[in-house]
Protein backbone atom coordinates (compact mmCIF):
# COMPACT_ATOMS: atom_id res chain seq x y z
CA UNK A 1 0.00 0.00 0.00
CA UNK A 2 2.96 2.43 1.07
CA UNK A 3 4.57 1.66 -2.19
CA UNK A 4 1.32 2.26 -4.16
CA UNK A 5 1.53 5.96 -2.71
CA UNK A 6 4.76 6.36 -3.29
CA UNK A 7 4.86 5.78 -6.75
CA UNK A 8 1.59 8.18 -6.87
CA UNK A 9 3.43 10.79 -5.09
CA UNK A 10 6.49 10.35 -7.54
CA UNK A 11 4.25 10.48 -10.97
CA UNK A 12 2.07 13.57 -9.05
CA UNK A 13 6.30 15.23 -8.93
CA UNK A 14 7.25 14.49 -12.20
CA UNK A 15 3.85 15.78 -13.69
CA UNK A 16 3.49 18.49 -11.91
CA UNK A 17 7.22 19.84 -12.51
CA UNK A 18 6.67 19.01 -16.25
CA UNK A 19 3.65 21.04 -16.77
CA UNK A 20 5.13 23.62 -14.55
CA UNK A 21 8.19 23.64 -16.86
CA UNK A 22 7.35 25.36 -20.10
CA UNK A 23 6.01 28.50 -17.93
CA UNK A 24 8.89 28.48 -15.44
CA UNK A 25 11.42 28.56 -18.39
CA UNK A 26 8.99 31.91 -19.82
CA UNK A 27 9.01 33.55 -16.78
CA UNK A 28 12.66 33.24 -16.07
CA UNK A 29 13.49 34.03 -19.38
CA UNK A 30 11.40 37.30 -19.69
CA UNK A 31 10.83 37.91 -15.82
CA UNK A 32 14.08 36.47 -13.41
CA UNK A 33 16.81 36.53 -15.60
CA UNK A 34 16.04 39.74 -16.60
CA UNK A 35 15.89 41.24 -13.41
CA UNK A 36 19.03 39.67 -12.39
CA UNK A 37 20.37 40.99 -15.73
CA UNK A 38 19.32 43.93 -15.39
CA UNK A 39 20.61 44.08 -11.73
CA UNK A 40 24.19 43.29 -13.19
CA UNK A 41 24.37 45.92 -15.63
CA UNK A 42 23.42 48.68 -13.30
CA UNK A 43 27.22 47.82 -11.78
CA UNK A 44 28.79 48.34 -14.88
CA UNK A 45 30.02 51.67 -16.87
CA UNK A 46 28.46 52.42 -20.27
CA UNK A 47 30.57 50.66 -23.27
CA UNK A 48 31.30 53.29 -25.54
CA UNK A 49 33.88 52.99 -28.88
CA UNK A 50 36.79 54.20 -27.23
CA UNK A 51 36.11 52.72 -24.18
CA UNK A 52 35.38 49.22 -22.98
CA UNK A 53 32.59 48.90 -20.16
CA UNK A 54 34.33 48.26 -16.86
CA UNK A 55 32.95 47.34 -13.37
CA UNK A 56 32.30 50.54 -11.48
CA UNK A 57 29.90 49.37 -8.59
CA UNK A 58 27.42 51.93 -7.55
CA UNK A 59 28.58 54.53 -9.47
CA UNK A 60 26.02 54.71 -12.03
CA UNK A 61 23.41 55.26 -8.90
CA UNK A 62 25.46 57.88 -7.59
CA UNK A 63 25.52 59.72 -10.91
CA UNK A 64 21.49 58.97 -10.57
CA UNK A 65 21.81 60.26 -7.08
CA UNK A 66 23.62 63.57 -8.57
CA UNK A 67 21.49 64.11 -11.57
CA UNK A 68 18.34 66.73 -11.25
CA UNK A 69 16.34 65.69 -13.95
CA UNK A 70 16.53 62.24 -12.10
CA UNK A 71 15.04 64.06 -9.16
CA UNK A 72 12.50 65.88 -10.53
CA UNK A 73 11.22 63.05 -12.59
CA UNK A 74 10.97 61.16 -8.93
CA UNK A 75 9.27 64.31 -7.63
CA UNK A 76 6.75 63.98 -11.11
CA UNK A 77 6.23 60.48 -10.54
CA UNK A 78 5.78 61.44 -6.69
CA UNK A 79 3.04 63.74 -8.00
CA UNK A 80 1.37 61.64 -10.28
CA UNK A 81 0.59 58.75 -7.84
CA UNK A 82 -0.22 61.61 -4.85
CA UNK A 83 -2.91 62.90 -7.02
CA UNK A 84 -4.13 60.11 -9.68
CA UNK A 85 -4.08 57.36 -7.34
CA UNK A 86 -6.50 58.99 -4.83
CA UNK A 87 -8.98 60.80 -7.48
CA UNK A 88 -9.19 58.22 -9.55
CA UNK A 89 -10.53 55.64 -6.73
CA UNK A 90 -12.39 58.39 -5.56
CA UNK A 91 -13.98 58.87 -9.31
CA UNK A 92 -14.42 55.34 -9.36
CA UNK A 93 -16.91 54.95 -5.84
CA UNK A 94 -18.68 58.17 -6.97
CA UNK A 95 -19.39 56.29 -10.06
CA UNK A 96 -20.00 53.03 -8.70
CA UNK A 97 -22.67 54.03 -6.12
CA UNK A 98 -24.34 56.11 -8.98
CA UNK A 99 -24.12 53.47 -11.54
CA UNK A 100 -25.92 51.06 -8.75
CA UNK A 101 -28.32 53.19 -7.79
CA UNK A 102 -31.78 54.20 -9.28
CA UNK A 103 -31.55 56.95 -11.95
CA UNK A 104 -32.29 57.65 -15.34
CA UNK A 105 -30.21 56.69 -18.49
CA UNK A 106 -28.26 54.81 -16.21
CA UNK A 107 -27.09 52.05 -18.83
CA UNK A 108 -25.70 55.55 -21.19
CA UNK A 109 -24.14 56.43 -17.32
CA UNK A 110 -22.32 52.95 -16.99
CA UNK A 111 -21.40 52.70 -20.60
CA UNK A 112 -20.26 56.04 -21.06
CA UNK A 113 -17.83 55.60 -17.42
CA UNK A 114 -16.29 52.37 -19.03
CA UNK A 115 -15.75 53.25 -22.23
CA UNK A 116 -12.01 54.89 -21.92
CA UNK A 117 -11.38 51.63 -20.73
CA UNK A 118 -11.37 49.64 -23.64
CA UNK A 119 -9.42 52.44 -25.53
CA UNK A 120 -6.03 52.60 -26.20
CA UNK A 121 -3.98 55.05 -24.06
CA UNK A 122 -2.48 55.87 -27.16
CA UNK A 123 -5.69 56.92 -28.71
CA UNK A 124 -7.30 58.75 -25.51
CA UNK A 125 -4.09 61.03 -25.60
CA UNK A 126 -5.04 61.81 -29.63
CA UNK A 127 -8.37 62.65 -28.11
CA UNK A 128 -7.43 64.94 -25.83
CA UNK A 129 -5.05 66.44 -28.08
CA UNK A 130 -7.82 68.20 -29.78
CA UNK A 131 -9.27 69.26 -26.04
CA UNK A 132 -5.86 70.35 -24.84
CA UNK A 133 -4.65 72.15 -28.54
CA UNK A 134 -3.89 75.81 -27.50
CA UNK A 135 -6.67 78.70 -29.25
CA UNK A 136 -8.35 75.61 -31.49
CA UNK A 137 -8.77 73.49 -28.49
CA UNK A 138 -11.88 72.38 -26.95
CA UNK A 139 -10.77 73.70 -23.36
CA UNK A 140 -9.84 77.02 -24.94
CA UNK A 141 -12.99 77.76 -26.62
CA UNK A 142 -15.26 76.92 -23.53
CA UNK A 143 -12.57 79.34 -21.98
CA UNK A 144 -13.10 82.08 -24.33
CA UNK A 145 -17.22 81.59 -23.87
CA UNK A 146 -15.81 82.89 -20.23
CA UNK A 147 -13.79 85.32 -21.20
CA UNK A 148 -10.38 83.69 -20.24
CA UNK A 149 -7.46 84.14 -22.42
CA UNK A 150 -5.83 80.92 -24.68
CA UNK A 151 -3.96 78.63 -22.27
CA UNK A 152 -1.00 76.46 -23.48
CA UNK A 153 -1.86 73.51 -21.25
CA UNK A 154 0.73 71.18 -22.97
CA UNK A 155 3.06 73.58 -23.03
CA UNK A 156 4.22 75.09 -20.13
CA UNK A 157 5.65 73.32 -16.73
CA UNK A 158 2.68 74.64 -14.35
CA UNK A 159 0.39 72.53 -16.29
CA UNK A 160 1.42 69.55 -18.15
CA UNK A 161 1.36 67.39 -15.64
CA UNK A 162 -1.86 68.37 -14.44
CA UNK A 163 -3.10 67.61 -18.21
CA UNK A 164 -1.19 64.17 -18.38
CA UNK A 165 -2.80 63.83 -14.76
CA UNK A 166 -6.35 63.93 -16.31
CA UNK A 167 -5.87 61.49 -19.07
CA UNK A 168 -5.05 58.51 -16.72
CA UNK A 169 -7.58 59.62 -14.45
CA UNK A 170 -10.37 59.46 -17.56
CA UNK A 171 -9.01 56.55 -18.53
CA UNK A 172 -8.67 54.51 -15.57
CA UNK A 173 -11.62 55.58 -13.49
CA UNK A 174 -14.11 53.77 -14.78
CA UNK A 175 -12.05 50.68 -15.13
CA UNK A 176 -11.97 50.62 -11.27
CA UNK A 177 -15.34 51.25 -10.72
CA UNK A 178 -16.10 48.09 -12.54
CA UNK A 179 -14.92 46.57 -9.50
CA UNK A 180 -16.70 48.49 -6.99
CA UNK A 181 -20.02 47.64 -9.01
CA UNK A 182 -19.15 44.25 -8.21
CA UNK A 183 -18.29 44.60 -4.47
CA UNK A 184 -21.46 46.61 -4.06
CA UNK A 185 -23.76 43.82 -5.69
CA UNK A 186 -22.99 41.49 -2.88
CA UNK A 187 -23.72 43.55 -0.27
CA UNK A 188 -27.38 41.91 0.93
CA UNK A 189 -30.34 44.12 0.57
CA UNK A 190 -31.18 43.34 4.61
CA UNK A 191 -28.56 45.61 5.06
CA UNK A 192 -30.19 48.74 3.39
CA UNK A 193 -33.85 47.69 4.33
CA UNK A 194 -32.63 47.68 7.98
CA UNK A 195 -31.15 50.85 7.65
CA UNK A 196 -34.02 52.22 6.55
CA UNK A 197 -36.59 51.27 9.43
CA UNK A 198 -33.96 52.47 11.75
CA UNK A 199 -34.87 56.11 9.49
CA UNK A 200 -31.06 56.21 8.83
CA UNK A 201 -30.07 58.65 6.21
CA UNK A 202 -28.54 57.45 2.85
CA UNK A 203 -25.35 59.43 3.56
CA UNK A 204 -24.72 57.93 7.38
CA UNK A 205 -25.52 54.37 5.93
CA UNK A 206 -23.12 54.87 2.81
CA UNK A 207 -20.59 55.88 5.43
CA UNK A 208 -20.84 53.06 8.11
CA UNK A 209 -22.37 50.24 6.03
CA UNK A 210 -21.19 50.25 2.32
CA UNK A 211 -17.84 51.96 2.92
CA UNK A 212 -16.50 49.44 5.50
CA UNK A 213 -18.10 46.33 3.28
CA UNK A 214 -15.89 47.68 0.57
CA UNK A 215 -11.93 48.12 2.32
CA UNK A 216 -10.91 44.93 0.70
CA UNK A 217 -12.11 46.39 -2.83
CA UNK A 218 -10.28 49.67 -2.37
CA UNK A 219 -6.90 48.28 -1.10
CA UNK A 220 -7.12 46.07 -4.23
CA UNK A 221 -7.71 48.81 -6.68
CA UNK A 222 -5.38 50.29 -4.64
CA UNK A 223 -2.70 48.18 -4.85
CA UNK A 224 -3.36 48.45 -8.96
CA UNK A 225 -3.59 51.91 -9.22
CA UNK A 226 -0.18 52.16 -7.21
CA UNK A 227 1.24 50.22 -10.24
CA UNK A 228 -0.29 52.06 -12.58
CA UNK A 229 1.09 55.29 -11.62
CA UNK A 230 4.34 53.48 -12.89
CA UNK A 231 3.03 52.11 -15.92
CA UNK A 232 0.57 54.28 -17.62
CA UNK A 233 2.86 56.45 -19.41
CA UNK A 234 1.99 56.01 -23.35
CA UNK A 235 0.61 58.94 -23.45
CA UNK A 236 3.46 61.13 -22.54
CA UNK A 237 4.54 60.19 -26.20
CA UNK A 238 1.66 61.93 -28.05
CA UNK A 239 0.97 64.60 -25.31
CA UNK A 240 4.58 65.95 -23.78
CA UNK A 241 7.10 63.52 -24.65
CA UNK A 242 7.97 64.55 -20.79
CA UNK A 243 8.29 68.56 -21.82
CA UNK A 244 8.61 71.21 -21.13
CA UNK A 245 11.99 71.30 -20.06
CA UNK A 246 11.01 67.73 -18.49
CA UNK A 247 8.19 69.37 -16.37
CA UNK A 248 5.71 66.18 -17.02
CA UNK A 249 8.88 63.74 -17.14
CA UNK A 250 7.46 59.98 -15.43
CA UNK A 251 9.78 57.37 -14.60
CA UNK A 252 8.99 54.88 -16.99
CA UNK A 253 9.25 56.94 -19.63
CA UNK A 254 12.77 58.47 -18.17
CA UNK A 255 14.04 54.72 -18.62
CA UNK A 256 12.62 54.56 -21.81
CA UNK A 257 14.14 57.74 -23.03
CA UNK A 258 17.57 56.93 -21.72
CA UNK A 259 17.75 53.28 -23.23
CA UNK A 260 16.33 53.55 -26.51
CA UNK A 261 17.16 57.88 -27.36
CA UNK A 262 20.54 58.38 -25.38
CA UNK A 263 21.71 54.71 -25.47
CA UNK A 264 23.09 54.90 -21.84
CA UNK A 265 21.61 51.13 -20.69
CA UNK A 266 23.24 51.25 -17.53
CA UNK A 267 22.19 54.02 -16.43
CA UNK A 268 18.48 53.08 -17.42
CA UNK A 269 19.15 49.54 -15.15
CA UNK A 270 20.29 51.34 -12.61
CA UNK A 271 16.46 53.10 -12.55
CA UNK A 272 15.37 49.98 -13.44
CA UNK A 273 16.18 48.59 -10.11
CA UNK A 274 15.03 51.16 -8.65
CA UNK A 275 11.66 50.95 -9.47
CA UNK A 276 11.75 47.02 -9.11
CA UNK A 277 12.91 47.68 -5.17
CA UNK A 278 9.64 49.96 -4.83
CA UNK A 279 7.45 47.40 -6.27
CA UNK A 280 8.78 44.66 -4.27
CA UNK A 281 7.82 46.97 -1.08
CA UNK A 282 4.65 47.14 -2.78
CA UNK A 283 4.06 43.80 -2.86
CA UNK A 284 5.29 42.65 0.02
CA UNK A 285 3.20 45.31 2.16
CA UNK A 286 0.29 43.60 -0.19
CA UNK A 287 1.33 39.84 1.30
CA UNK A 288 1.86 40.88 4.56
CA UNK A 289 -0.77 43.59 5.55
CA UNK A 290 -4.15 43.00 2.75
CA UNK A 291 -6.66 40.86 3.17
CA UNK A 292 -5.37 37.59 1.35
CA UNK A 293 -8.48 35.76 1.60
CA UNK A 294 -10.58 38.24 -0.40
CA UNK A 295 -8.12 37.74 -3.80
CA UNK A 296 -5.56 35.49 -3.54
CA UNK A 297 -7.32 32.07 -1.79
CA UNK B 1 -35.79 66.72 0.66
CA UNK B 2 -35.15 63.00 -0.65
CA UNK B 3 -36.61 64.26 -3.76
CA UNK B 4 -34.38 67.15 -4.33
CA UNK B 5 -31.29 65.17 -3.35
CA UNK B 6 -32.19 62.41 -6.01
CA UNK B 7 -32.95 64.85 -8.80
CA UNK B 8 -29.57 66.39 -7.94
CA UNK B 9 -27.45 63.02 -7.95
CA UNK B 10 -29.15 62.16 -10.91
CA UNK B 11 -27.68 65.29 -12.63
CA UNK B 12 -24.72 64.84 -11.22
CA UNK B 13 -24.19 61.16 -12.45
CA UNK B 14 -25.07 62.12 -16.03
CA UNK B 15 -22.88 64.78 -16.27
CA UNK B 16 -20.21 63.28 -15.39
CA UNK B 17 -21.28 60.59 -18.02
CA UNK B 18 -21.42 63.40 -20.59
CA UNK B 19 -17.82 64.71 -19.46
CA UNK B 20 -16.39 61.74 -19.72
CA UNK B 21 -17.93 60.21 -22.81
CA UNK B 22 -17.16 64.03 -24.62
CA UNK B 23 -13.22 63.52 -25.43
CA UNK B 24 -14.69 60.36 -28.04
CA UNK B 25 -17.70 62.74 -28.96
CA UNK B 26 -15.61 65.10 -30.12
CA UNK B 27 -13.00 62.98 -32.05
CA UNK B 28 -15.78 61.34 -33.35
CA UNK B 29 -17.45 64.89 -34.87
CA UNK B 30 -14.37 65.81 -35.92
CA UNK B 31 -13.06 62.70 -38.08
CA UNK B 32 -16.01 63.81 -40.01
CA UNK B 33 -16.06 67.40 -40.87
CA UNK B 34 -13.50 69.27 -42.28
CA UNK B 35 -10.72 70.57 -40.01
CA UNK B 36 -12.41 74.48 -39.88
CA UNK B 37 -16.11 73.20 -39.51
CA UNK B 38 -14.41 70.94 -36.40
CA UNK B 39 -12.82 73.29 -34.57
CA UNK B 40 -15.40 76.45 -35.13
CA UNK B 41 -18.47 73.80 -34.05
CA UNK B 42 -20.39 74.77 -36.97
CA UNK B 43 -23.10 72.53 -35.95
CA UNK B 44 -25.01 73.21 -39.58
CA UNK B 45 -21.63 71.85 -41.62
CA UNK B 46 -22.01 68.94 -44.02
CA UNK B 47 -20.81 65.64 -43.05
CA UNK B 48 -17.70 64.06 -45.10
CA UNK B 49 -15.55 61.13 -45.39
CA UNK B 50 -12.90 62.91 -46.47
CA UNK B 51 -10.49 62.82 -43.51
CA UNK B 52 -11.04 58.73 -43.55
CA UNK B 53 -9.59 58.83 -47.31
CA UNK B 54 -6.51 60.80 -46.29
CA UNK B 55 -6.03 58.96 -43.34
CA UNK B 56 -6.48 55.83 -44.52
CA UNK B 57 -4.17 56.80 -47.70
CA UNK B 58 -1.26 58.03 -44.67
CA UNK B 59 -0.34 54.98 -43.61
CA UNK B 60 -0.31 50.97 -43.96
CA UNK B 61 -3.36 50.42 -42.02
CA UNK B 62 -4.81 47.30 -43.53
CA UNK B 63 -0.95 46.09 -42.65
CA UNK B 64 -0.98 47.29 -39.30
CA UNK B 65 -4.65 45.88 -38.83
CA UNK B 66 -3.06 43.00 -39.60
CA UNK B 67 -0.10 42.75 -37.03
CA UNK B 68 -2.54 43.95 -33.97
CA UNK B 69 -4.41 41.10 -35.17
CA UNK B 70 -2.24 38.20 -35.49
CA UNK B 71 -0.12 39.77 -32.22
CA UNK B 72 -3.31 39.41 -29.52
CA UNK B 73 -3.84 35.75 -31.50
CA UNK B 74 -0.08 34.77 -31.02
CA UNK B 75 -0.16 36.03 -27.34
CA UNK B 76 -3.56 34.41 -26.36
CA UNK B 77 -2.51 30.82 -28.00
CA UNK B 78 0.52 30.94 -25.92
CA UNK B 79 -1.26 32.21 -22.93
CA UNK B 80 -3.57 29.46 -23.16
CA UNK B 81 -1.06 26.95 -23.52
CA UNK B 82 1.21 27.71 -20.15
CA UNK B 83 -1.07 28.94 -18.22
CA UNK B 84 -3.44 26.16 -18.58
CA UNK B 85 -0.35 23.78 -17.74
CA UNK B 86 1.25 25.54 -14.82
CA UNK B 87 -2.41 26.37 -13.34
CA UNK B 88 -3.36 22.55 -13.87
CA UNK B 89 -0.28 21.75 -11.58
CA UNK B 90 -0.81 24.57 -9.08
CA UNK B 91 -4.17 23.82 -8.29
CA UNK B 92 -4.52 19.97 -8.52
CA UNK B 93 -1.08 17.82 -7.83
CA UNK B 94 1.34 18.05 -5.42
CA UNK B 95 4.89 18.17 -5.81
CA UNK B 96 8.08 19.33 -3.58
CA UNK B 97 9.33 22.96 -4.33
CA UNK B 98 5.21 24.02 -5.13
CA UNK B 99 4.81 26.93 -3.12
CA UNK B 100 8.33 28.20 -3.59
CA UNK B 101 7.63 28.61 -7.00
CA UNK B 102 4.34 29.37 -7.06
CA UNK B 103 5.46 32.55 -4.56
CA UNK B 104 8.06 33.31 -7.33
CA UNK B 105 4.97 33.43 -9.90
CA UNK B 106 3.24 36.01 -7.86
CA UNK B 107 6.06 38.30 -7.42
CA UNK B 108 5.86 38.29 -11.45
CA UNK B 109 2.65 40.12 -10.72
CA UNK B 110 4.67 43.23 -9.68
CA UNK B 111 8.00 42.75 -11.91
CA UNK B 112 5.89 44.38 -14.98
CA UNK B 113 7.48 43.62 -18.34
CA UNK B 114 6.86 47.09 -19.05
CA UNK B 115 9.68 47.83 -16.16
CA UNK B 116 12.11 45.49 -17.67
CA UNK B 117 12.04 46.95 -21.11
CA UNK B 118 15.58 47.48 -21.16
CA UNK B 119 17.31 43.62 -20.29
CA UNK B 120 14.21 42.24 -22.23
CA UNK B 121 14.90 44.13 -25.30
CA UNK B 122 18.50 42.37 -25.40
CA UNK B 123 16.89 39.31 -24.55
CA UNK B 124 14.37 39.41 -27.67
CA UNK B 125 17.52 40.62 -29.89
CA UNK B 126 19.50 37.82 -28.59
CA UNK B 127 17.07 35.49 -29.52
CA UNK B 128 16.69 36.72 -33.15
CA UNK B 129 13.32 37.77 -32.59
CA UNK B 130 13.98 41.55 -33.03
CA UNK B 131 10.97 43.26 -35.31
CA UNK B 132 9.09 40.00 -35.29
CA UNK B 133 5.59 39.71 -33.80
CA UNK B 134 6.74 36.70 -31.96
CA UNK B 135 9.24 38.87 -29.78
CA UNK B 136 6.36 41.53 -29.33
CA UNK B 137 4.08 38.50 -27.68
CA UNK B 138 6.66 36.37 -25.92
CA UNK B 139 7.28 38.12 -22.79
CA UNK B 140 3.39 38.21 -22.00
CA UNK B 141 2.97 34.59 -22.61
CA UNK B 142 3.63 33.03 -19.31
CA UNK B 143 1.38 35.42 -17.21
CA UNK B 144 1.21 35.19 -13.61
CA UNK B 145 -1.99 36.53 -13.50
CA UNK B 146 -3.15 34.08 -16.20
CA UNK B 147 -1.50 30.77 -14.47
CA UNK B 148 -3.08 32.38 -11.23
CA UNK B 149 -6.56 32.88 -12.80
CA UNK B 150 -6.94 29.23 -13.69
CA UNK B 151 -5.50 27.98 -10.87
CA UNK B 152 -8.29 29.23 -9.44
CA UNK B 153 -10.72 27.97 -11.64
CA UNK B 154 -9.21 24.71 -12.16
CA UNK B 155 -9.30 24.35 -8.34
CA UNK B 156 -13.08 24.60 -8.03
CA UNK B 157 -13.92 21.64 -9.98
CA UNK B 158 -14.74 18.87 -7.57
CA UNK B 159 -12.86 15.76 -7.21
CA UNK B 160 -15.14 13.67 -8.34
CA UNK B 161 -15.11 14.13 -11.90
CA UNK B 162 -11.81 14.08 -11.74
CA UNK B 163 -11.97 10.05 -10.09
CA UNK B 164 -13.86 9.61 -12.23
CA UNK B 165 -12.22 10.29 -15.31
CA UNK B 166 -9.21 8.55 -13.70
CA UNK B 167 -11.17 5.01 -13.23
CA UNK B 168 -12.13 5.64 -16.91
CA UNK B 169 -8.46 4.85 -18.10
CA UNK B 170 -8.10 8.69 -18.76
CA UNK B 171 -4.42 9.77 -17.95
CA UNK B 172 -3.65 12.97 -16.05
CA UNK B 173 -3.34 14.90 -19.93
CA UNK B 174 -6.41 13.51 -20.62
CA UNK B 175 -8.46 14.61 -17.67
CA UNK B 176 -6.78 17.86 -18.16
CA UNK B 177 -8.28 18.36 -21.53
CA UNK B 178 -11.19 16.64 -21.39
CA UNK B 179 -12.43 17.61 -17.24
CA UNK B 180 -11.04 20.59 -16.22
CA UNK B 181 -10.44 22.64 -19.63
CA UNK B 182 -14.06 22.24 -20.45
CA UNK B 183 -15.44 23.60 -17.47
CA UNK B 184 -13.28 26.51 -17.28
CA UNK B 185 -14.91 27.50 -20.53
CA UNK B 186 -15.86 31.14 -18.52
CA UNK B 187 -12.97 31.31 -17.46
CA UNK B 188 -10.84 31.31 -20.71
CA UNK B 189 -13.40 33.17 -22.57
CA UNK B 190 -13.10 35.99 -19.45
CA UNK B 191 -8.74 36.06 -19.90
CA UNK B 192 -9.22 36.08 -23.76
CA UNK B 193 -11.55 39.32 -23.59
CA UNK B 194 -9.05 40.65 -20.98
CA UNK B 195 -6.40 39.64 -22.88
CA UNK B 196 -7.18 40.81 -26.12
CA UNK B 197 -7.83 44.36 -25.28
CA UNK B 198 -4.76 44.73 -23.57
CA UNK B 199 -2.96 43.73 -26.09
CA UNK B 200 -4.77 45.82 -28.85
CA UNK B 201 -3.86 48.57 -26.37
CA UNK B 202 -0.48 48.14 -25.74
CA UNK B 203 2.21 50.28 -26.89
CA UNK B 204 5.92 51.17 -25.18
CA UNK B 205 7.06 47.32 -25.60
CA UNK B 206 5.61 47.38 -29.26
CA UNK B 207 7.27 50.70 -29.87
CA UNK B 208 10.34 49.35 -28.83
CA UNK B 209 11.04 45.72 -30.46
CA UNK B 210 9.47 46.39 -33.50
CA UNK B 211 10.67 48.55 -36.72
CA UNK B 212 9.17 48.12 -39.82
CA UNK B 213 5.66 48.62 -40.94
CA UNK B 214 5.20 44.53 -41.28
CA UNK B 215 5.45 43.77 -37.93
CA UNK B 216 4.02 47.61 -36.34
CA UNK B 217 0.89 47.03 -34.52
CA UNK B 218 -1.59 49.65 -34.64
CA UNK B 219 -1.12 51.60 -31.33
CA UNK B 220 2.66 52.29 -32.95
CA UNK B 221 0.97 52.78 -36.29
CA UNK B 222 -0.78 55.06 -34.97
CA UNK B 223 1.54 57.42 -32.94
CA UNK B 224 3.68 57.47 -35.54
CA UNK B 225 1.03 58.95 -38.29
CA UNK B 226 0.09 61.63 -35.59
CA UNK B 227 3.42 62.31 -34.51
CA UNK B 228 3.25 65.97 -35.28
CA UNK B 229 6.60 66.48 -36.82
CA UNK B 230 4.39 64.58 -39.86
CA UNK B 231 2.00 67.86 -39.62
CA UNK B 232 -1.55 66.02 -39.50
CA UNK B 233 -4.48 68.41 -38.60
CA UNK B 234 -6.63 67.45 -35.83
CA UNK B 235 -9.54 66.00 -38.42
CA UNK B 236 -7.05 63.45 -39.93
CA UNK B 237 -5.92 61.85 -36.61
CA UNK B 238 -9.50 62.00 -35.12
CA UNK B 239 -10.29 59.93 -38.74
CA UNK B 240 -7.26 57.97 -37.89
CA UNK B 241 -8.01 57.96 -34.24
CA UNK B 242 -11.65 56.26 -34.68
CA UNK B 243 -10.58 54.09 -37.28
CA UNK B 244 -7.98 52.01 -34.91
CA UNK B 245 -10.32 51.96 -31.95
CA UNK B 246 -13.43 50.96 -34.08
CA UNK B 247 -13.05 47.29 -34.05
CA UNK B 248 -12.77 46.96 -29.99
CA UNK B 249 -15.28 49.63 -29.65
CA UNK B 250 -17.94 47.94 -31.61
CA UNK B 251 -17.05 44.89 -29.76
CA UNK B 252 -17.28 46.25 -26.31
CA UNK B 253 -20.54 47.94 -26.96
CA UNK B 254 -21.88 45.23 -28.49
CA UNK B 255 -21.22 42.51 -26.48
CA UNK B 256 -21.26 45.16 -23.15
CA UNK B 257 -22.21 42.89 -20.52
CA UNK B 258 -19.78 40.04 -21.43
CA UNK B 259 -16.80 42.59 -21.46
CA UNK B 260 -17.46 43.88 -18.08
CA UNK B 261 -18.69 40.57 -16.85
CA UNK B 262 -15.29 39.49 -18.60
CA UNK B 263 -12.84 42.27 -16.32
CA UNK B 264 -14.85 41.85 -13.19
CA UNK B 265 -13.85 37.92 -13.06
CA UNK B 266 -10.35 38.30 -14.03
CA UNK B 267 -9.40 41.07 -11.48
CA UNK B 268 -11.75 39.79 -8.92
CA UNK B 269 -11.36 36.24 -8.15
Amino acid sequence: MSKHVNMERRRQAIYGWLMLSPAALMLSVFAFYPSGATFFSSLFSRHTRRKPSEFTGLENYNDLFADPTFWLVVKNNLFYAAITVPVSIGIALAMALWANSKIPARGFVRTAYFTPTVLPMIAAANLWLFFYTPGLGVLDQIGALFGFASVNWLGQPETALWAIIFVTIWKEAGFFMIFYLAALQTIPEDYKEAADIEGTSRWTYTRRIVLPLLMPTTLFILVNAMINSVKLIDHLFILTKGGPSDASKLILYYIWEMAFAFFDAPHAAALTILVLSVLCIVAAIQFLYLDRRTHYQ
Amino acid sequence: MKRLSHYVESAAAILLAVIWISPLLFAFWAAFHSTSDAVNFNLMSSWTLDNFRVAWDGAPWLQYFLNTFLLVTIVLIGQFFFTTLAGFAFAKLEFPGKNFVFILVLMQLFILPEVLIVENYAMVSRLGLFDTLFGVGMPYMASAFGIFLMRQSFKSVPIELHEAARIEGCGLLGILWRVYVPLAKPTYLAYALVSVSTHWNNFLWPLIVTNSPETRPLTVGLSIFGAPENGVDISIISAATMMSVAPLLIAFLVFQRQFVQAFLRAGIK
